[in-house]
């Protein structure tokens, strides 16, 4: 196993156990819900590093077809969704218990929430084409669209809004205002970094296994020939 | 996967480390009074351990899973090769 997959497991039992063990301030409303910040908030930093990943090597397809560019495409693509799935049902949940309700129509929800459907159309446009040199050219060239609607919708609009619950948009300040008691930082970020590493490592797997897949449907198709 | 005590050994310490370091920091909770209301009575009678040791036991369960995963791919990806 490689060092890094050490560093993921290490630091996600660390953030697992200081999570709840560590100081956090006292704040009114929030409570001990602020904890969220080390599970909720690294899903989305996890899902755009993983997206961003997945979009230059849609770019890479396009100016050099292979089929190992487009497994890593798509295999980043998935887990980004995964992780996006995961933020906004943690979100939805913490919502409900501080602001009284699963959903609001508030920018930074809705655009998390359009973001994922965009994605998940990228999922449906390459389950309908069945041509795999069309759909990996097709999906590439969507991918990029995906990814250029999502930043705007994600940390541009919110951010540009009048008004916004959410942390750090519309004028709100963000948690960096809290966790400067540097304490939750020492959390913060080795939960960052912790979970998108599991993101990377689940996308390893699933990309090996489709290369071996692969590999293994080319042997056959040399033995019949 | 060449030697392999040598490799347990290693993921043993990389398990253990945030245990260590968790030592310290857990005994930094003093309550104070007309503040916020936080979970101070679940922490003086020391079950949010159990809340801390159920998601220990869950995300030990979810890596142990990934990384036998990652062994089974491993071991796919000699055989693919060697056929």
């Amino acid at each position: 196993m490689k060092w890094w997959k050490y560093l993921t497991i290490a630091l996600l039992l660390y953030t697992v156990v200081m999570g709840f063990l560590g100081h956090v301030p006292r704040l009114a409303i929030l409570n001990e819900t602020e904890r969220n910040l080390y599970f909720h908030v690294p899903m989305w930093f996890g899902m755009t590093i993983i997206l961003l990943a997945s979009v230059i090597n849609s770019v890479r397809y396009l100016r050099n077809p292979s089929s190992r560019l487009d497994i890593l495409a798509h295999e980043s693509a998935k887990t980004g969704i995964l992780l996006g799935v995961l933020g906004l049902m943690t979100g939805s949940l913490w919502a409900r218990y501080t602001w009284g309700t699963w959903w609001t129509t508030d920018v930074k929800l809705n655009g998390a929430a359009v973001t994922m459907l965009i994605y998940a159309a990228y999922l449906v446009l390459r389950g309908s084409v069945r041509d795999e040199q069309q759909r990996a050219r097709l999906s590439a060239i969507y991918n990029i669209f995906a990814f250029s609607a999502a930043i705007p919708l994600l940390f541009i609009m919110p951010r540009l809004a009048e008004a916004s619950l959410h942390p750090g948009m519309g004028g709100n300040p963000g948690f960096s205002k809290y966790d400067l008691d540097s304490a939750m930082r020492l959390v913060f970020y080795p939960a960052v970094i912790g979970w998108t590493l599991l993101g990377v490592w689940i996308t390893e797997v699933a990309c090996r296994l489709a290369f071996v897949q692969e590999k293994i449907y080319e042997k056959q198709e040399k033995q019949l020939a | 996967m060449k030697n392999k005590k040598n490799n347990w050994l290693s993921r043993a310490v990389a398990l253990l480390l945030p245990l260590l370091l968790l030592g310290g920091a857990a005994l930094a909770q003093a309550p104070a009074a007309a503040e916020p209301e936080m979970a101070d009575a679940l922490r003086q009678s020391g079950k949010i351990y159990v809340v801390v040791l159920v998601l220990v036991i869950i995300v030990t369960g979810l890596l142990v899973y990934l990384v036998r995963l990652d062994g089974k791919v491993s071991r796919l990806e000699k055989e693919a090769e060697s056929r």
